[in-house]
């Protein structure tokens, strides 16, 4: 009897514990554009990642990402960080992130070749494997995917119950010229990610930001 | 419907005559069916009126009985409080009883030994004291040279031993004054310590002026006089809502005290963590602050102050002291631990801060500033002094539980006789509107009805009219 009644208790107590808290946290991928002369504007970049890093919390993963010419591999990761349970671990954890980040942009190179494909694969599988509740992959560039040779990108990309946010996309030269290109480019993407199952936004404006996350 | 004759009015009039000839047939039953359910309902609300009566009558009585007896157990220990003092009293003056007796006695003596010595009376001066003077005033020259010189010796001889006398007088007499200055303290001793007795009785007096007054109304309470019952009614209504504003002030404090720990919880026990749909850290903090309540309502009812759990009470002294021992214990180390945690608070509040700071690129704003300890120390207090100042909860509750039992029995009441009086306001409801429905029922037969009332008349029918007769 008394061993039923603490059978009982411990599972009780395990089903109350066991509560799925990644159904609530958040996970995001940060992608930054390095070609050509998008580098100058990776500073909008760093305030936005900062801003990112004042809105997480406990147990959400962030992680931020160059995009150069071959963007599928976990080397182009900048700095990544899933936040700990205690908030003394989570400021010092957002402080490192930041310093990185800082560095990074300081330091940073322009890459000849634009892989946004790659590096978007690379997001869905960093979120997946972290399995928060929910996905958000922010992709700051100008969308103009400019592949080596060689690379092969024509591939779907698993987005459903991912949301992908396009900041800061750029106008190029050749767009002024027929903005019919980068309408063409916006949409192409949006349908590549909503074929999918996924969410898409553009977001230019970036005092526009609160409550994306 | 109009369509039975070529004219609808002519159809119109003979529905209407068919209808009240039916009416008009069935209308003794249709009386006796409306009566019979109008006397159903007003007897079956009239026995649920009586029903609830009864329930509030006992419950008027075990409310009263209840009354009394939070009353009298309220009285037994105020009156038991009061022999307790007038126990300590007589204990205290009665332990020192052998003493004062002693002071006073030894006293006393010094006082009779010195009032002794100092009666004695020092020797008179010497009587011959005129003769010296004749035999000074005698002339040399009257011839008597040899008995003149003799004389003159015997002379400055008296004189000398006079002096001596005297001397010994004035010694003899400071010596007496030395020892009458000498009973001066044992005077005021004396003074003092019947003083004191003075005062104890008076204590006692005025106590068993106290007790006689509780004994008074104790006796009232004990006969369930109106009065003593509605003075307890009014005590009682008074407690509840003193001790639940109160209570409302302690939740306020706990409230204060639960966000004073609960952010560095996480700090221990995750925050992301959660129970039952809860966060744990907001669980545990909330876990500490009842564990203080529980420890100070243990701590009291230690110390006698309150008396919720019989057991704590019923312990033996011993225990029930080395009990107070460790629930004060205890609650010293959660106050430890809360003005830890306090201090952990503003930590993490400063190291947020300049996280946040450091995000927005706002390197100034990192800077501490030089008072910010005063809001650390005032954190830190308050962390230690809530479990303590918590303690006393346990007064208000005890209070707002023992009046609480009497103030759900007048609400109680209250809601039972209201009952009692809406169901007897609808059983009469439902009888006059019996009464109503079948006066509505005769009034489309106005026409047969006359008729009959006409031809009873006429064949001199000495029954009265069935209208009349229901």
């Amino acid at each position: 009897m008394k061993k039923g009644i603490l059978v009982a208790l411990c599972v009780l107590l395990a089903s109350c514990g066991a509560k799925d808290r990644t159904a609530t946290n958040s996970g995001v991928y940060m992608l930054l554009d390095t070609s050509g002369t998008y580098t100058e504007e990776l500073e909008k970049a760093e305030q936005i990642i900062r801003y990112t890093l004042s809105k997480l919390d406990a147990s959400d993963s962030f992680a931020v990402a160059r995009i150069d010419t071959g963007s599928f591999s976990e080397k182009d990761i900048i700095a990544k960080a899933s936040f700990d349970d205690r908030p003394s671990a989570i400021n010092r954890q957002k402080r490192l992130f930041a310093q990185q980040v800082s560095d990074f942009v300081d330091n940073v190179k322009p890459a000849p070749y634009t892989d946004i494909t790659g590096g978007l694969l690379q997001a869905v599988e960093f979120l997946n494997e972290k399995d928060t509740g929910k996905k958000t992959i922010l992709i700051f560039s100008d969308l103009k995917e400019d592949l080596a040779e060689g690379y092969i990108r024509d591939i779907d990309v698993e987005f459903a119950g991912f949301k992908v946010i396009a900041l800061n996309v750029t106008k190029l030269r050749s767009d002024n010229i027929d903005p019919r290109e980068y309408l063409d480019r916006l949409e192409n993407w949006k349908r590549r990610v909503e074929k999918t199952g996924g969410e898409w936004q553009v977001i230019n404006d970036l005092d526009g930001l609160d409550g994306i996350l | 419907m109009l369509g039975i004759t070529p004219w609808p009015v002519a159809s119109a009039i003979l529905w209407i005559v068919l209808i009240v000839a039916a009416l008009y047939l069935v209308r003794s039953t249709a009386h006796k069916t409306i009566q019979a359910a109008a006397q159903g309902l007003h007897r079956s609300f009239r026995i649920a009126s009586k029903a609830v009566s009864r329930s509030e009558t006992r419950m008027s009585v075990r409310n009263r009985d209840v009354l009394l007896a939070a009353g009298q157990e309220s009285k037994e220990r105020i009156i038991e409080r009061e022999f307790d003092r007038i126990n300590e009293s007589v204990r205290k003056d009665l332990a020192n009883y052998s003493s004062l007796h002693r002071t006073l006695s030894e006293s006393i003596g010094r006082i009779e030994k010195d009032h002794q010595e100092a009666v004695d009376v020092p020797p008179d001066p010497p009587g011959w004291v005129k003769a010296v003077q004749a035999v000074a005033t005698i002339e040399s020259r009257e011839g008597h040279g040899m008995i003149g010189n003799i004389l003159s010796d015997i002379h400055k001889s008296l004189v000398k031993a006079h002096k001596e006398a005297l001397t010994a007088y004035h010694e003899s007499s400071a010596q007496r004054h030395k020892l009458l200055r000498h009973m001066r303290p044992d005077w005021r001793q004396i003074q003092q310590t019947l003083g004191a007795v003075g005062k104890s009785v008076d204590s006692l007096l005025s106590r068993s002026v106290t007790i006689d007054r509780h004994m008074k109304e104790y006796e009232d309470i004990v006969a369930g006089q109106d009065r003593a019952i509605s003075v307890l009614s009014s005590s009682s209504l008074v407690n509840f809502f003193v001790s639940a504003f109160v209570l409302c002030i302690a939740i306020g404090g706990a409230t204060i005290n639960f966000s004073l720990i609960a952010r560095p919880m996480a700090e221990m026990v995750g925050g992301t963590n959660l129970i039952g749909g809860f966060r744990t850290a907001d669980i545990a903090a909330l876990v500490i602050i009842l564990v203080e309540i529980s420890m100070g309502l243990f701590l009291m009812e230690s110390l006698r102050i309150t008396r919720l759990f019989p057991v704590i009470g019923a312990l033996p002294d011993k225990i029930r002291v080395r009990m107070a021992y460790i629930t004060f214990a205890i609650l010293f180390l959660l106050a430890g631990v809360e003005a830890g945690l306090a201090y952990m608070r503003e930590v993490l509040l400063h190291d947020e801060l300049a996280t946040s700071a450091l995000l927005r690129g706002d390197t100034g704003a990192t800077a501490t500033g030089q008072y910010m300890w005063i809001t650390t120390t005032a954190q830190m207090g308050m962390g230690f002094i809530l479990p303590f100042a918590l303690t006393f909860v346990a007064i208000p509750l005890e209070t707002f539980v023992h009046s609480l039992r009497t103030v759900i029995g007048i609400i109680a009441i209250s809601i039972l006789r209201t009952v009692s009086l809406v169901l007897r306001l609808l059983a009469n409801i439902f009888l006059y509107l019996g009464v109503f429905l079948r006066q509505v029922y005769d009034l489309p037969l106005f026409v047969p009805l006359w008729l009959e009332e006409h031809m009873a008349k006429k064949s001199g029918h000495t029954s009265m009219p069935r209208r009349a007769v229901q």
